[in-house]
């Protein structure tokens, strides 16, 4: 997880690329703040530091809104002055990302209000997820309202692949961060508004470790092992394969000239999570690729179907 | 770094709630199929602790072990990993119950 990896949230950028500078407020209530804020855009913007500053005591992050752009840069909250006494025991059960998982759920509701259909993309980088994401995108458009999501640490180059397909696409930079989290997505819906009965496609940072645990409030997650990798990633890498509902099992094409074993990749992979479905894909031959996005529409409608009887 | 800053958050949520103003002690209850590696999360935790109301607490880990549903048993096993087979009949089809929990199970404070 990212205890292991070390990453942090701090730097987390929304479509945008920002020069960042340090700036300090004084409260009414006598507080200092040094904080950093994105500018350097050619609109306007305002910011409502109150607003923002009220989120930094609780703990939270909020990023600079603009269109096209959601700024992470805010810290997580400073400490208040700490006094003396007696300890005493304070019960908290709570999980570790109760919070995320709030978020969430927050997420899961919009989409299942709106019809929407999302999908957590995930894989380690260098997968063929964005080519497949343009493939299934070209298969798709015209069937159904499409929208994407794009998660990288750095560059928007993802989002704009996507946008030249038609398809609205709001990118997310993580900065620091290895994964996408509930609450950058819920933002970045703010800003992309996928319409009703849609399909929202969420590629997530390339990484087969932490996106696992962190649910965006997607319908499920697909997991994208490419036949260049390890038939072994399975076992190497268990909780993905757990948590997703999906195996694609992409750049299938190139089988012939690897020694790749297609039988034990699969036998690993349900030894993992014996309900993974997984289909055998090449967004370069358009092998799979059929089977694929049936997956996809028959998810979707029954998805349309339960929020048409609510 | 995201789950260490997720208990501080916790923390912080819940000095709110409690009113205290530090923390002594934290319990957190970490399963063995969770993932989470305690060491890499208490060095995290020491770091985005810095200047807050956790600066300095310790951190107690509480060892949950990893447990499953074997189907062909039909019975509740010990569990070391989530792709290890069932200890009884040797099969994979266990479903994991127990060891995936990350969890603030307690706090020492001071008001």
């Amino acid at each position: 997880m990212c205890t292991t990896c070390g990453c942090g949230q701090g730097e987390t950028r929304i479509d945008g690329v920002a020069e960042e500078h340090e700036h300090t407020h004084v409260h009414a209530d006598g507080t200092v703040h040094t904080h950093r804020h994105s500018h350097g855009h050619d609109h306007e913007h305002a910011h409502q530091h109150d607003n923002e500053h009220a989120n930094e005591h609780a703990g939270a992050y909020r990023p600079v809104v603009a269109p096209g752009h959601l700024h992470y840069g805010h810290g997580p909250a400073h400490a208040h002055a700490a006094g003396m006494s007696q300890t005493r025991m304070v019960q908290i059960e709570q999980d570790i990302l109760a919070k995320n998982d709030a978020y969430a759920s927050a997420n899961r509701q919009r989409f299942a209000a709106r019809g929407i259909h999302a999908l957590n993309l995930v894989s380690s980088p260098g997968s063929g997820k964005t080519t497949l994401l343009v493939k299934t995108i070209a298969m798709l458009q015209g069937r159904l309202p499409l929208a994407v999501i794009e998660g990288d640490q750095q560059t928007s180059q993802d989002a704009e692949r996507i946008r030249a397909t038609g398809v609205p696409a709001v990118q997310i930079n993580t900065g620091k961060g290895c994964h996408l989290d509930a609450r950058m997505v819920g933002q970045a819906l703010e800003q992309l508004d996928p319409p009703q009965n849609s399909l929202l496609m969420i590629e997530n940072v390339g990484n087969l470790v932490c996106p696992a645990a962190f649910d965006l409030g997607e319908a499920c997650k697909v997991v994208i092992l490419s036949v260049t990798e390890g038939e072994d990633k399975p076992l190497k890498y268990p909780d993905m394969f757990r948590a997703a509902r999906l195996m694609l099992l992409n750049k299938c094409d190139l089988l012939p000239y690897l020694s790749f074993n297609v039988t034990q990749a699969i036998d690993y992979a349900k030894r993992i999570n014996p309900d993974l479905a997984v289909i055998q894909t090449s967004a370069t031959s358009g092998a799979g690729m059929d089977e694929w996005v049936a997956w996809i529409e028959t998810a979707a409608a029954e998805t349309r179907r339960r929020a048409c009887a609510e | 770094m995201s789950l260490a800053e997720g208990v501080l958050q916790l923390i912080e949520d819940a000095a709110q709630r409690e009113n205290f103003a530090r923390v002594k002690t934290i319990w957190l209850e970490i399963g063995r199929l969770s993932s989470v590696e305690p060491e890499a999360l208490a060095f995290c935790f020491g770091a985005v602790t810095r200047g807050s109301i956790a600066e300095g607490a310790r951190l107690e880990f509480v060892d949950v072990p990893g447990r499953g549903w074997c189907l062909q048993c039909e019975t509740t096993v010990p569990l070391a990993e989530h792709y290890a087979e069932c200890p009884r009949c040797g099969g994979y089809q266990v479903q994991v119950t127990g060891g995936t929990e990350m969890r603030v199970k307690e706090l020492e404070v001071e008001e």
